[in-house]
């Protein structure tokens, strides 16, 4: 009876090993079983509207008094919100630095970093800061400490029409104003109208910036230009207006005004985290909502996500609507056409020469080039020494394969020609915007002044020997993901001449295969092919051509 | 030489003739889906490819472990352990006699169906070649689990180095093989041995019993 006992008792525990593993699976697939579990996962985490919102500011009153500039408005905001501008001072937005670097080494689009599209802020503060959150950087002597100087309304307005005008350094215009660049009159905001739209910031926000940066819709990121603004889920799964319609902010997770997002040398988040393992984390990685085997189980994806991005596969090309600058040639600058400045369109209508910045190439429908990425981007300052006998990387992505935080990942790379100097062998930093007579290129075309009074402004030494150099700016892709249904077929890349044929250190199926047994193996194959030809030709012949 | 000294004999099992036609089917497909993935042809896609060549080449593991079960409790692995013997005459015969129409040295029988060449050719196959390249395939397959099997330091391009060169191995053994398979005494005789179980043989051959047995004989042969 004692042993009978037992040996049930060793079939059962036998049986429970066996099922064990079995009943584990079931587990991951108990959400739904029609679809990936990262979906469902995601859909979890987005469902409900969110409506948090329990004052109208129409109703206040202090937003009804006349106003007739921006910092007063933002005194008026202020006056609630405290500690607003005190937080938004500590953010990237505001100081366009980057904040995890000592800011006396100047690293950011406020200091010395350096670009290969305008190329530097230094001395054409008035023109770039037509994108910063403030009022009146127009030189460096802005004082970064006055809150009234922060612009609430840029991000927070939801009229449309609050518009800062392109060259006044972040403020409004007073009275109607023609902007001859591009024909457009800009009106003065209707303060209260706008001030009293407030609320969390809306793509439109967001856009005006990061959509037209570098001066005009696609320049820089591939994957962020005004298509964006009221996508179909063809061009973003996440923004589309027919499918969860996104802001920005419902990624960018932000906290006392500051957005969730890489800055610089800085990963948007430094753990791929999943809401499961921490509900209060930031939204901005994709493993975020759709943890980090968000495939069907048993799909060989899944074994993808700690090398590949899911970016790599899911977004198979950037700029799918809207064009996107590739190559801006710096060196092309100052043609005339019957001794005035000119510009040509491309077929696309977009600028393919300018007097002022030279020829650009625009392309669509754009297939990204890949690299190993940490999340971290490193770039050239206008004091760092480069080699102008290649191409120089004026902003580069951080990673390597041995680097278990890295993956594959998909860039937009913009290349061009920009200036430097051919003595001491850094960057040059143009003064590009200005009045004649200020040394600025496009006031007086000429490059050796543009570049003699853009150095001196920001206290760097110049030779006065300059040349063009071609240089590479990198931009991680990351928005306008496509359907599911539109992810990279395993050939993209599993290919001789694949997306990936260039990165090298690693064997990948498909793409490498060793040279030798290769040849051996085909040797052997056709030795063996003809062996048997020969020897059954033989027997045939040797028969008389009948066999018994 | 004519048919009327063959006779009739029951040569392979059910078991035998299902594993043959088995791996000639999965074989087929680990080459055909094998070579896609190394980047040959398209037929089948990347992806439908790389899941066929997993499935086949699992199943194939585990019909192994069968094969090898029957191979120990029939004892049928006595009929691999390799010999010299007639070796040479084996040898003689494919480069000079077959030409002569000279009968085959080492006549196949129930209890010794492979003369020392095939010995020789199907322990390598059995014992070494196949096995190394399913352990080389399923390292492959598990290649996201290396490190939880305490294997992380192999290097993949080692393993589908090594996996690619049994595949040579294997597609040159079977172009050989479907040729070796037309030198019985017509060209398909041994072809329909390994469909029907019957082959026939040179009369004097010594027969078992049990071999005499009239189970689903083919027609007589005219």
């Amino acid at each position: 009876m004692e042993g009978c006992n037992r040996m049930w008792r060793s079939a059962a525990v036998l049986l429970g090993a066996l099922l064990l593993p079995a009943w584990g699976l079931s587990q991951t697939q108990v959400l739904d079983e029609n679809q990936a579990p990262g979906r469902t996962m995601a859909q979890q985490a987005t469902k409900g509207p969110q409506i948090w919102i329990t004052a109208d500011h129409s109703l206040h009153p202090v937003l009804q008094k006349t106003f007739s500039s921006g910092p007063e408005v933002t005194q008026a905001c202020l006056s609630c919100h405290e500690l607003a501008a005190g937080q938004f001072q500590k953010t990237i937005h505001w100081s366009w630095l980057d904040p995890n670097v000592d800011p006396k080494m100047k690293v950011g689009k406020g200091g010395l970093t350096m670009n290969n599209f305008c190329i530097n802020l230094q001395s054409n503060e008035p023109r770039c800061t037509s994108c910063h959150a403030g009022y009146g950087w127009k030189d460096k002597n802005f004082d970064f400490s006055n809150p009234h100087a922060v612009d609430c309304l840029v991000c927070h307005e939801q009229t449309g029409t609050y518009e800062k005008f392109p060259t006044a350094a972040g403020f409004t215009v007073d009275e109607p104003t023609l902007f001859k660049e591009n024909g457009k009159i800009f009106e003065p905001p209707a303060w209260n109208t706008v001030a009293q739209s407030v609320s969390r910031p809306t793509r439109k926000n967001c856009g005006t910036c990061h959509f037209f940066g570098g001066g005009g819709d696609g320049v820089k990121h591939g994957d962020l230009d005004s298509s964006l603004m009221k996508p179909n889920k063809e061009l973003d799964v996440h923004m589309g207006v027919d499918g969860q319609n996104f802001d920005c902010v419902r990624c960018h997770t932000t906290e006392l005004h500051s957005i969730a997002g890489r800055i610089y040398s800085t990963p948007a988040a430094m753990e791929r985290k999943s809401l499961i393992e921490d509900d209060l984390a930031p939204k901005i990685m994709c493993e975020s909502c759709h943890s980090r085997t968000p495939h069907k189980p048993g799909v060989k994806a899944n074994d993808h996500t700690d090398k590949v991005a899911c970016q790599s596969c899911h977004i198979p090309t950037f700029a799918r609507v809207n064009p996107t600058k590739m190559w801006w040639d710096w060196s092309k600058a100052g043609q005339k056409k019957d001794g005035q400045p000119y510009k040509e369109e491309d077929a696309f209508g977009k600028p393919k020469y300018d007097s002022k910045k030279g020829e650009f190439r625009w392309a669509k429908n754009v297939v990204p080039e890949y690299f190993w990425f940490n999340g971290s981007l490193n770039g050239l300052t206008a004091k760092d020494t480069i080699d102008p006998s290649k191409t120089v990387a004026v902003s580069w992505p951080v990673g390597d394969r041995d680097d278990a935080n890295s993956r594959i990942f998909p860039f937009k790379v913009h290349r061009g020609k920009t200036p430097y100097d051919k003595i001491n062998k850094t960057m040059v930093i143009p003064h590009l915007f200005g009045k004649p007579g200020s040394g600025a290129y496009w006031a007086d075309y000429d490059w050796k002044k543009a570049a003699a009074s853009g150095m001196a402004y920001a206290g760097l030494p110049f030779s006065g020997e300059m040349d063009f150099v071609e240089t590479s700016y990198v931009f991680p892709i990351t928005h306008m993901v496509a359907p599911k249904n539109k992810a990279l077929a395993c050939s993209e890349c599993h290919a001789k001449n694949g997306r990936l044929a260039h990165l090298t250190g690693f064997y990948m199926p498909g793409r490498d295969v060793n040279r030798v047994i290769q040849y051996l193996g085909w040797t052997v194959v056709f030795g063996s092919l003809a062996g048997v030809f020969i020897h059954g030709l033989g027997r045939f012949i040797a028969r008389g051509g009948k066999e018994r | 030489m004519t048919s009327n000294n063959m006779v009739n004999i029951y040569l392979y099992t059910r078991y035998e003739r299902f594993w043959h036609w088995m791996q000639t089917v999965l074989i087929l497909l680990l080459l055909v889906t094998g070579f896609e993935l190394n980047g040959l042809f398209t037929l089948f896609g990347f992806k439908a490819a790389a899941e066929v060549h997993n499935i086949a080449g699992l199943t194939w593991l585990i019909l192994f472990a069968f094969f090898v079960f029957w191979l120990f409790t029939t004892g049928e692995w006595r009929q691999y352990v390799p010999t010299t013997r007639k070796m040479l005459s084996v040898i003689r015969y494919y480069t000079y006699g077959i030409f002569r129409g000279e009968p085959h040295p080492v006549p196949k029988r129930k209890d010794a169906k492979h003369n020392p060449l095939q010995r020789l050719v199907y322990l390598s196959l059995a014992a070494a070649l196949l096995p190394v390249q399913m352990a080389t395939g399923f390292l492959y397959w598990g290649y996201n689990s290396w490190k939880d099997w305490g294997v992380g330091w192999l290097s993949l391009e080692l393993v589908a180095t090594i996996h690619l060169a049994g595949a040579f191995a294997i597609l040159s053994f079977l172009i050989v093989h479907i040729y070796m398979i037309t030198t019985g005494h017509t060209v398909f005789a041994h072809t329909r041995a390994m469909i029907s179980g019957w082959e026939l043989v040179q009369e004097g051959t010594q027969i078992e019993d049990w071999e005499q047995k009239k189970r689903r004989a083919p027609r007589p042969v005219a």
